[in-house]
């Protein structure tokens, strides 16, 4: 079996430093995009089979980014994880109303994030 | 031509000026349009153009050379003063309800009966022989026209019985009785007669016109041709050097054009808006040029054809035409002077019929039993039949005049007789607007002085070819040669004695408490137009039922009701049914009743139901002083609302600034938290997978600790910065002045730089002004916005071919720093932005720009400490270019 796809979206380098080992270490194999273009770019080409996106970015933001992966039927399988420093309520059900599958908040428990990963992906 | 022919053409003229009249008091629409139209003022002011100027402009011209042209350089000359004179003398009239010139003197002088009637008789005499004159000008004009080539004596009656001259008087009567008392009837102007007087301006000017171009290019092939007839034929073209005389015959004629009855009616009683006088001051001067256009030629025309045959130059207008037996044109022409002579003697007549009645007539018999008993139940009725019986006063004594006294001179010297008459008002009318000190016993004086003169110079030699004036040289003869030279030396000596007597004894004598407040109103009538009403001068007792029943007598119930209910809501006054009546509505009823029966009347009549107290001088001063009192304690009422309304205001936008503090307060504790979140979730994250370390390659745990360092040191520098701020907008930051030299602090700022410069491939440039003083300055604060512009410098500008320009000049009592670069610049709009906190003002929010997004707020919170500016432009590299400025001196800091 090939390692699964996994794309990482943040504009943030130092963030993406640690989830991107993370994934490899647990076996998947990582793409990395820096804003929301370049990851729906990226998720058109490779079909990841999770998205783990940033909320807040220059340009498109991770809402625009999850409703159109999944309003294309290409991609709409996808299972999405938003990772936002935004934690409240509304930012929240927002995300959830979206289409994500899960909502975390930074900062993050590596353990917890590989839980959900490995949770959606079964 | 044929006498029928002619009476048939005036009478369906007569006809379409009935109609034209009665289509517009009509409809209400027309109405409106005709009595708020400046064009139509415009034309109205061309009643000015009688028959005299149809036919005598051309007689004139033949005659005396050029100098008829004075008499419309003198309305041209007045114009200016239509805005200055008339405004004020319309606000007036408003203001007390004048409604003629009689009225306008007396209530200005005293409310003085004898001096209104003096004025009323006086206008009459000055005035009647004039409107005779029209009726001689369309006399002579149907007799040229009538008896053309008849070799036997002109028969001008109709029938044999019915004389011509008289029926178009009667026409003309049955048409003012028919539209000049429409005021009376139901409080509309007279707007159908305005409207018809407009359409004859515009038939006699229409008529002028077409019957010059056919002079000169019908009968002649041009103008040309004309003027080459001048020499020979000897039109008197030269100007007389007597400039004194021009100025004289201007003087007086814009003097007549202001004071003729007929002007002041259509001028300012017609008025209902102050606008029409703006435009009018344009448009009438171009229609006297218009009308004047041809006058010469015509003139040339007639002498050439005319000139040795005894044919009267008054008749060159219509003899042209007949002489070519052109008899279409002819009756044009005729229709054309038929239109002016009609104009002027309609308005003439309404005026001095008006004053006739409500200065003479109705002040006599108002309070008779008999006409009391005549007119029981419709009171009202009584203005308009006295009103009619004057117009036919008027009229007959016009006709009377025009019958009895053959009339041998020329149109335009009866004309100027009349000018020196009018003009007789005009020093105590402009004394009573502009001269506080003018009182009744001089205007009297001056315009009885005035009148004699003129009586004595021009009318006794007119009217008697000789008498008194025979001895003194004045004879008819001696007039008719040199009428301008005698009109001029008497209207100046006439004017030199009613200006003398009107001024000393003015001066002399005393003014009565009521003048003395009449004076103030009229000279000031700009500040008192509002409060006029309010300020009454006038003692006595009235009761309510008598005053209204009064009203009621005149306007009819149901309007009296309503004035008087307008009234007393519009001041705020207590109506008691019963009872005793506030003063100020008794001046307001006296002010209505005399818009309709003249002040005269009306006091006579208020009087009546009022028991008037003497007034002293005490009382006046209480009256005015109350009224002053009232109007000051009303500002400073309006003073204070005002100023709470200003500190409302204040606090509301006080409110909201702090609502919005409040908001960026928590904006930016928001972003605070945020931007503190980001590395510490990496560093978290990073240290998470140090912490499970199973078999990490050294370089990924060397990266990850170096990551996790960087991480921290943002942690740090964001903490730092926020504190700073913080520290610097509550105040506690103070700024440790020192004096120091800023130029070395630049270099010592770039030296600092120096080694991220060279790693960036950055060119730096510096050029620095060593002129500048030493200045008082927190070096190390300065040092911190340098190095915060400088460092965004370096990350903003080209990546590749980096340059940063450095420069220190002075202006002023300022030093000027500029910072450039070459990278992308600030975008379009965002040139304030840049400077708030994280960037971020309303939600625009440029995350993961290369710094903490505090460095720029932080660099204006510490110029703006030391006063001075920094702002950001477009710099000459293509990049951005801060500058910032600080002043030599520290005035307000605090030195720490």
């Amino acid at each position: 079996m090939s390692e699964k796809k996994i794309l990482i979206v943040d504009d943030e380098p130092s963030i993406v430093l640690s989830l991107d080992y993370l994934m490899r270490k647990n076996g998947f194999r990582p793409f990395i995009a820096r804003d929301g273009e370049e990851a729906l770019a990226i998720a058109g080409k490779e079909l990841p089979a999770l998205v783990i996106l940033d909320v807040m970015m220059p340009g498109m933001d991770g809402y625009e980014v999850c409703e159109k992966l999944k309003s294309d039927p290409l991609t709409s399988s996808i299972k999405i994880i938003f990772l936002s420093a935004k934690s409240g309520k509304e930012a929240i059900e927002k995300g959830m109303s979206v289409g994500a599958d899960k909502y975390l908040t930074k900062p993050f428990n590596t353990r917890q994030i590989m839980q959900e990963v490995v949770n959606l992906l079964q | 031509m044929v006498g029928g022919f002619i009476i048939v053409s005036l009478i369906l003229y007569l006809a379409l000026l009935f109609w034209i009249a009665y289509k517009i008091d009509l409809s209400k629409k027309w109405r409106k349009r005709v009595s708020g139209s400046p064009v139509i003022y415009a034309l109205t002011l061309a009643v000015y153009c009688s028959a005299w100027t149809f036919f005598g402009s051309v007689g004139a011209a033949s005659t005396y050379s050029i100098e008829f042209l004075t008499i419309y350089l003198g309305p041209v000359v007045a114009m200016p003063l239509l805005w200055i004179v008339y405004r004020k003398i319309i606000r007036i009239s408003k203001a007390q309800g004048i409604s003629s010139i009689p009225d306008f003197i007396s209530t200005r002088y005293n409310k003085n009966s004898t001096l209104n009637k003096l004025v009323t008789i006086l206008l009459a005499i000055g005035i009647i022989p004039y409107i005779a004159l029209q009726i001689t000008g369309i006399e002579r004009g149907l007799e040229t026209c009538i008896s053309w080539g008849d070799k036997s004596p002109s028969d001008l009656t109709l029938f044999g019985f019915f004389d011509m001259a008289l029926l178009v008087t009667v026409g003309l009567g049955l048409f003012l009785i028919a539209f000049s008392t429409r005021q009376l009837q139901d409080n509309s102007r007279n707007t159908g007669l305005i409207g018809a007087i407009a359409f004859e301006s515009v038939v006699k000017l229409v008529v002028f016109i077409v019957f010059g171009i056919y002079v000169c290019y019908y009968i002649f092939s041009s103008q040309s041709e004309i003027y080459q007839l001048i020499p020979e034929e000897g039109l008197k073209l030269n100007t007389t050097n007597n400039y004194s005389q021009w100025f004289g015959m201007i003087v007086l004629s814009g003097l007549a054009f202001l004071f003729l009855p007929r002007q002041f009616e259509v001028g300012v009683f017609s008025v209902s808006n102050e606008n029409q006088l703006k435009k009018a001051a344009w448009m009438f001067p171009l229609y006297l040029v218009l009308i004047n256009l041809f006058v010469i030629p015509i003139a040339v025309a007639g002498n050439h054809f005319f000139s040795g045959s005894g044919m009267d130059e008054d008749t060159y207008m219509l003899a042209l035409p007949l002489h070519h037996e052109h008899t279409w044109m002819a009756l044009l022409v005729l229709l054309g002077g038929f239109s002016a002579a009609s104009g002027m003697i309609i308005v003439a007549t309404h005026a001095i019929s008006k004053m006739f009645a409500n200065s003479i007539l109705i002040p006599s018999f108002i309070d008779r039993p008999f006409i009391l008993r005549r007119f029981r139940g419709r009171h009202h009725k009584i203005p308009v039949f006295f009103r009619r019986i004057s117009i036919f006063i008027v009229l007959l004594m016009a006709y009377f005049y025009y019958k009895l006294v053959a009339i041998e001179y020329s149109l335009i010297s009866i004309g100027l007789v009349s000018f020196i008459a009018v003009s007789q008002f005009a020093p105590a009318i402009l004394g009573g607007i502009f001269w506080k000190h003018g009182n009744g016993k001089g205007a009297f004086a001056g315009i009885i002085g005035g009148y004699i003169i003129w009586f004595l110079f021009l009318v006794i030699p007119t009217l008697f070819g000789g008498g008194i004036g025979e001895h003194i040289g004045f004879d008819a003869a001696t007039i008719e040669n040199n009428h301008g030279a005698i009109i001029t030396t008497v209207f100046f000596w006439s004017m030199f004695v009613n200006v003398t007597l009107y001024i000393f004894i003015s001066l002399v004598t005393k003014q009565s408490v009521l003048e003395r407040n009449q004076a103030e109103i009229f000279v000031e009538i700009y500040r008192y137009s509002e409060s006029v009403e309010s300020s009454v001068v006038w003692k006595g007792k009235a009761f309510f039922p008598d005053v209204q029943s009064l009203l009621a007598r005149f306007l009819g119930q149901q309007r009296a009701n309503y004035e008087l209910l307008a009234f007393t809501e519009k001041n705020n006054i207590k109506l008691d049914e019963d009872g005793e009546l506030d003063l100020r509505v008794v001046s307001h009823v006296e002010k209505l009743l005399s818009n309709m029966i003249g002040s005269s009347s009306a006091r006579i009549l208020v009087s009546s139901v009022a028991k008037e107290d003497k007034i002293s001088m005490e009382d006046v001063v209480d009256i005015l002083e109350e009224s002053q009192k009232l109007m000051e304690l009303n500002k400073e009422l309006n003073q204070t609302s005002r100023e709470l309304k200003r500190l409302s205001e204040a606090l509301k936008s006080t409110n909201q600034k702090l609502k919005k503090n409040d908001l960026l307060k928590d904006e930016f504790l928001y972003t605070v938290t945020h931007e503190l979140r980001t590395p510490l979730t990496s560093i978290k994250a990073l240290s998470e997978l140090l912490a499970d370390d199973d078999g990490m390659p050294d370089e990924t745990r060397k990266e990850f600790l170096e990551t996790i360092l960087k991480e921290t040191n943002r942690m740090t520098r964001l903490i730092s910065q926020v504190l700073d701020l913080e520290n610097f907008e509550s105040g506690k930051h103070q700024l440790r002045i020192s004096h120091s030299d800023i130029n070395e602090l630049i270099v010592y700022c770039t030296n600092t730089m120096d080694e991220i410069f060279k790693k960036k491939n950055i060119n730096l440039s510096i050029s620095l002004d060593d002129t500048l003083p030493v200045i008082e300055l927190d070096y190390d604060r300065i040092t911190q916005v340098v190095i915060n512009l400088l460092t965004n410098a370096s990350v903003h500008s080209d990546s590749l071919k980096g340059k940063i320009l450095v420069e220190t000049r002075r202006h002023n009592n300022l030093v000027v720093v500029e910072i450039s670069d070459n990278g992308q610049g600030v975008a379009e709009g965002m040139e304030q932005a840049i400077f708030e906190k994280f960037f971020q003002a309303d939600g625009r929010r440029l995350k993961k720009s290369k710094g903490s997004g505090l460095g720029l707020a932080i660099s204006k919170k510490i110029i703006q400490l030391h006063e001075g500016k920094i702002w950001v432009e477009k710099s000459e590299l293509n990049g951005a270019k801060f500058i910032f400025t600080l002043p030599f001196q520290q005035n307000n800091f605090i030195v720490a």
